[in-house]
């Protein structure tokens, strides 16, 4: 996992759905590894396949679309909801994504991301929708994605937005942190705090 | 200005406030599984640490499980990987498992309570977004990753921004024929599958206060099926009359100082909340699900909403949906055909699930080209179950009586509903493939279920009780 994030300027795959929950993401049936690695695989497997032996892929989806590629994911509102399964932050990563942009996502998701230096950007409907325009024109647009200014720009129009980050979250993604890191070093506090407990 | 009872709690648990960010939150009790802890103790071995508290984690293995022959070795290898790893992991970090063939071996959601490990003004959390079950006792309880839950078996802590906080005030007398499952499926239709992002719910009224404990758990349950964060109610004499008693509750010498406690636990008269929404429980009929989101729900006699009801930017995603189910805009739900019923979850069940199901079909007989399942919550649901005789009412009815675990809710395990076949589920989520690929699922409550697999047809409950 690469640790440590700022400016990301790469062209997007675009996938143009409300909703998108975590089991289709990455379904259940691909949850039963021990280890982190190796989800990019079956990222979206349902959409981007007809069946599991990987014979029969999906000519519409934008994963198999030869004109998208890049290391931003744009997707409609509401990215993430339903189960808490991180294997869906680590599906996204894996497959070379390093930034998610959608106008909305879901909480435990956006926690999920940010643990594993996947940057979540919320962008207003507006924005989102000027870029799913502007990739419909031309598959090779390109998006800014500036962590230090919180700012996020279609290079072509010139187009930018600021997105929000709680300050501790950006130095954690600027510095490559985490947030265990963090808290070990809070075990004196921890033990205080139990101390203080009925 | 007075406190929510979700404020009484978290202020409580604060260990550090960091400035401008989130807190350092301490967590009472830690729920794992075998799906979402393997990675988070390859983290902490990778750092060197043992747990931090182990006597604060309680596992089980329920996600992946057989639901048949479960005194046999699991035939997936996969499978049987992740719960040998369970067993391994926490024999080396001293937690205690309740894995399979243990008498308390179940559902996360549903052993914690029925052991009376979940209590009042706790904060709970498991790597399952359906932790927020817990909440109906008055706790603080949310799913997290598994980086979290491997910050958790760290330190026993996490670092939380404090939510929103949203009341949902349910009023007045629920009709005949309509449960808590109805109750919840109604809200979220009416504030859709993203309506409380952001928020942490605390459900109030007179209906509410109405329920048993194990109904207030099925609402508190879907709360993330609206993007909460969790959900909660406050506790009463039910919830305590519930806890007193059970194997991990407090004993006598400590529940005199735990009751002054937890009767502390509800919202101030003046507490301020961010949103507040108010239903009247009349307006409630039986649920049903059209779509492949838990909000695209309608009362049983309603209709799917046509195309010119859904907005120009939300119309592609709708129609995908119900492209996905093979149903029309427009079209009324009731009268459609099912194949499978399954009845189980972390949901619906629990004992009074099953009871609830078992005295609608006493007599009766599944219709015959539907299969029906029925998943107990835990192997104390099973045993309880087949002290009451309902394994025999479901066996002459036709229901396959099985085993405890997730199962058909999210077809980890072998439990998977066959492409374009239509359940009736009583689970919590209708998502595309969630219970195989392919397949389509209509959420409802335990009693439309009921009448489902006994008329093969999504109909009116009313109509038969």
């Amino acid at each position: 996992m690469s640790k440590k994030i700022n400016i990301v300027k790469s062209s997007v795959v675009p996938v143009n759905i409300e909703n998108i929950d975590t089991d289709q993401i990455i379904p259940a049936r691909f949850l039963k590894a021990t280890s982190r690695e190796g989800f990019g695989k079956n990222l979206f497997r349902d959409w981007r396949y007809a069946n599991d032996d990987e014979q029969q892929p999906k000519a519409d989806f934008p994963l198999n679309n030869p004109a998208y590629k890049g290391k931003i994911l744009v997707a409609a509102k509401n990215f993430g909801c339903g189960s808490s399964r991180e294997h869906a932050a680590w599906a996204i990563k894996d497959y070379g994504f390093d930034v998610v942009v959608s106008s909305f996502f879901a909480d435990i998701f956006k926690n999920n991301a940010l643990n594993n230096f996947l940057l979540p950007v919320q962008v207003s409907e507006s924005f989102l929708q000027q870029i799913f325009a502007a990739v419909k024109i031309d598959p090779n647009t390109e998006l800014e994605v500036n962590l230090e200014e919180q700012s996020i720009t279609i290079t072509s129009t010139g187009a930018t937005e600021k997105f929000d980050i709680s300050n501790y979250k950006k130095t954690c993604l600027l510095n490559g942190y985490d947030d265990i890191d963090y808290l070990l070093s809070l075990r004196a506090d921890i033990e205080a705090f139990e101390a203080t407990r009925i | 200005m007075g406190k929510t009872l979700f404020e009484k709690i978290w202020d409580k648990h604060i260990v550090k406030q960091i400035d401008g960010g989130p807190s350092v939150i301490y967590i009472d009790k830690h729920f794992i599984h075998e799906v979402t802890s393997p990675q988070a103790f390859q983290g902490l071995e990778k750092r060197g640490l043992k747990v931090f508290r182990p006597q604060q984690v309680v596992a089980t293995a329920d996600h992946n499980v057989p639901t048949l022959n479960q005194h046999l070795p699991i035939k997936d290898e996969l499978s049987r990987n992740q719960v040998q790893k369970l067993i391994e992991n926490c024999a080396k970090h001293d937690i205690e498992l309740y894995g399979l063939g243990h008498p308390f071996q179940g559902i996360v959601h549903v052993i914690g309570p029925e052991l009376g490990i979940t209590q009042p003004g706790m904060t709970i959390v498991c790597g399952d977004s359906h932790t927020s079950t817990h909440g109906a006792f008055g706790s603080i309880a949310f799913g997290i990753g598994t980086s979290e839950v491997e910050m958790v078996m760290a330190t026993q802590c996490l670092m939380q921004s404090k939510p929103k906080l949203m009341r949902i005030n349910v009023e007045g007398t629920l009709n005949k024929g309509v449960v808590s499952k109805d109750i919840i499926l109604y809200i979220i239709s009416l504030i859709s599958a993203s309506g409380a992002t952001g928020y942490f719910v605390e459900y109030a009224g007179s209906a509410i206060r109405s329920l048993s404990m194990e109904a207030r758990m099925t609402i508190c349950n879907m709360s993330i099926e609206m993007g909460a964060r969790g959900g909660m109610i406050a506790p009463d004499d039910i919830t305590f009359d519930y806890i007193k008693g059970r194997l991990f509750s407090p004993g006598a010498a400590q529940w005199d100082r735990k009751m002054e406690y937890w009767k502390t636990l509800y919202s101030d008269a003046d507490a301020v909340f961010d949103k507040e929404i108010n239903i009247k429980a009349a307006d409630i009929e039986p649920m049903i699900t059209y779509g492949t989101n838990p909000g695209m729900g309608v009362g049983v006699n309603g209709h799917i909403p046509a195309e010119n009801e859904i907005s120009e930017t939300e119309r592609p995603s709708f129609l995908k949906s119900l492209n996905y189910m093979s149903l029309q805009p427009g079209s009324f739900i009731k009268g459609k055909k099912i194949d499978y019923v399954f009845i189980g979850s972390c949901t619906n069940g629990r004992i009074e699930d099953l009871r609830m199901v078992a005295s609608f079909v006493k007599g009766k007989k599944k219709a015959s080209d539907v299969e029906v399942w029925v998943v107990p919550g835990s192997k104390q649901v099973e045993k309880q179950a087949r002290q009451e005789g309902i394994d025999k009412i479901f066996e002459e009815a036709g229901f396959q009586l099985r085993q405890p675990g997730c199962s058909a809710c999210l077809g980890m395990n072998e439990d998977k509903i066959p492409a374009g076949k239509y359940c009736i589920s009583t689970s919590n989520r209708n998502f595309e493939g969630r219970q195989g690929p392919s397949a389509r699922t209509l959420l409802a409550s335990p009693l439309t279920a009921a009448a489902a697999a006994i008329t093969g047809q999504v109909v009116d409950v009313r109509e038969l009780i």
